[in-house]
C-alpha cells in the first residue's frame, strides 16, 4: 500500500492547471506518465537526488487511471486532496451549483465511522 | 510591553468573498444576512485599534507536504505572498500580498521554543486562505503587518487538543512580553463540525449540529475543561472528517484564557458549515 504515494500524485496534480487538465483529458496516460517520471522526484530536491522505492499498488494504479474516486477514498487517499482535485476536474460538468460535491457524497453513502484511515 | 488589542476567533469559509460581492441570480439568498455579520464581526477588530495581526491558520496542503511535515511553525519574513491557484480556481480568491513584522515573529520563535515548543520557522512563506479569510472577512484593506503560525490539523499524526491550548497560553504569554508598544490583535480561524471529501459533505448544514451547538458554548465560555474533556483526536473524526481544524479554536481558547467569556459571540448555519464569531477584550473594550 502506498497512501503516500497516491496523495502525492492527487498534491502534484491539483496544483498545476496545465496537470489538471492533462489528467482529465487522458487519466491512463498521465498516470503512467507521472508514476514514470514524477513519483520518485522529491519535491525540495533538484532532479538528480530522487528517491528510488516508490511506485503505485495495482488497485491504487486503476483508481487513478479510471477516476475512481470511491475507490481512491476506501483506499485511504486524503479526503482534502480527493475532493479539491475532483471538484478541478468534474464541477464544470454539472450546471447546478455543488451538484457534484453533493453527487460524490451521494456515491460514499454506504459508508459509516469509521472511514478509511488516511494516515501515511 | 505590547498590548494585546484583540483576540479574535473564527470559522474561516471560502466562499465567503464570492458570495458577498455576488449580484443579481449569482448572488445567494444567505449573502445579505452573511454579509451583515461579518460587517459586525469586523467592527470588533476595528474599534480594537490593532497596529499586528498574529495569525493562526493552517495551510491546505500548499506548502507544506508529507515529506516535511511540520506540527506548528511561525513565518518569519518580510513579506508573504497570498493563495494559491486551485483556491483562485475553486473559490475566486485573489492573489494578496501581506507585510510582514519580523521582530516579533523572532520573539515568538525564540521564546516559544524557550518554553517547550520546538517550532518550525519559515523564512519565505506563501499563505493560504486559512489567513487569508480572516485578512478578507475583518481587515479587507490588508494593511497590517501580520505573523504567522501555522499549525497542522490536517495530516495524521497530529498533536493532542491539549498541546493547542499549551501554544495558545504560550503564545498569549509571548505577546504580552514583547518589548514593543504595539497593540497587537491575535486571530485565529478552525473548523466546527465539517466533512470534506466523506459521505456527509456539503449538507444543508454542518454534518453534527450537535457538536456546533456544544462547541459554540465552549468557546464563547473558553470552557476548556469541558472541551478537553470531550474532544480528543480520536472523538474528532467522529462530527465529521475535516472537524480536527477544531483545534485551532482550543488553541485560541487558549490564548483568551480559561473561563474567559467572550466579549462577542456570533453564529449562523450556513449550508456544508456553521459560522461562529468570537471576540475578547483582555484589557477591556476599547
Amino acid at each position: 500500500m502506498s497512501k503516500y504515494l497516491v496523495d502525492k500524485f492527487l498534491f502534484t496534480i491539483d496544483r498545476d492547471p496545465d496537470l489538471v487538465e492533462r489528467y482529465r483529458e487522458d487519466p491512463r496516460g498521465t498516470v503512467a506518465w507521472w508514476e514514470a517520471e514524477q513519483a520518485n522526484v522529491i519535491l525540495n530536491c533538484h532532479g538528480g537526488e530522487r528517491s528510488t522505492w516508490l511506485s503505485f499498488t495495482d488497485p491504487e494504479r486503476d483508481a487513478l487511471r479510471t477516476h475512481d474516486y470511491v475507490t481512491l477514498f476506501e483506499l485511504g487517499a486524503h479526503n482534502f486532496l480527493l475532493l479539491t482535485l475532483f471538484i478541478a476536474l468534474f464541477e464544470r460538468d454539472y450546471a447546478e451549483p455543488l451538484a457534484f460535491q453533493r453527487e460524490f457524497a451521494a456515491r460514499l453513502g454506504h459508508w459509516h465511522l469509521p472511514y478509511p484511515d488516511i494516515s501515511t | 510591553m505590547a498590548t494585546i488589542a484583540a483576540i479574535i476567533a473564527s470559522t474561516h469559509h471560502p466562499f465567503y468573498l464570492r458570495a458577498s460581492t455576488a449580484t443579481g441570480d449569482e448572488r445567494p439568498p444567505f449573502a445579505d444576512e452573511w454579509a451583515a455579520k461579518i460587517e459586525a464581526f469586523r467592527e470588533t477588530l476595528t474599534r480594537a485599534r490593532p497596529d499586528v495581526l498574529v495569525m493562526v491558520g493552517s495551510d491546505h496542503f500548499h506548502q507544506l507536504w508529507l515529506d516535511n511535515m511540520p506540527q506548528f511553525l511561525v513565518g518569519k519574513a518580510p513579506f508573504y505572498d497570498a493563495n494559491y491557484y486551485n483556491e483562485e480556481r475553486e473559490f475566486g480568491l485573489p492573489k494578496m500580498k501581506l507585510r510582514g513584522d519580523e521582530d516579533l515573529s523572532a520573539h515568538l520563535l525564540r521564546g516559544g521554543i524557550d518554553a517547550g515548543f520546538d517550532l518550525a520557522f519559515s523564512n519565505e512563506l506563501r499563505v493560504d486562505h486559512s489567513i487569508t479569510c480572516p485578512i478578507i472577512t475583518l481587515r479587507p484593506q490588508a494593511d497590517l503587518p501580520i505573523v504567522p503560525v501555522y499549525t497542522n490539523i490536517f495530516a495524521p499524526p497530529m498533536p493532542q487538543p491539549k498541546r493547542f491550548v499549551e501554544l495558545g497560553q504560550a503564545i498569549r504569554a509571548l505577546v504580552e512580553s514583547w518589548p514593543s508598544d504595539q497593540r497587537v490583535a491575535i486571530i485565529g480561524t478552525g473548523h466546527l463540525s465539517l466533512e470534506l471529501g466523506g459521505p456527509r459533505q456539503f449538507g444543508p448544514h454542518g454534518p453534527d449540529p450537535e457538536f456546533d451547538r456544544k462547541a459554540v458554548a465552549w468557546i464563547g465560555s473558553s470552557d476548556l475543561d469541558a472541551a478537553l474533556a470531550e474532544v480528543s483526536l480520536d472523538s474528532l473524526w467522529q462530527p465529521g472528517n475535516a472537524t480536527h481544524g477544531f483545534m485551532d479554536f482550543l488553541l485560541m481558547m487558549g490564548v483568551a484564557g480559561k473561563n474567559v467569556k467572550a466579549d462577542y459571540a456570533d453564529s449562523l448555519d450556513l449550508f456544508h458549515t456553521m459560522e461562529a464569531y468570537f471576540t475578547w477584550y483582555p484589557g477591556g473594550a476599547s
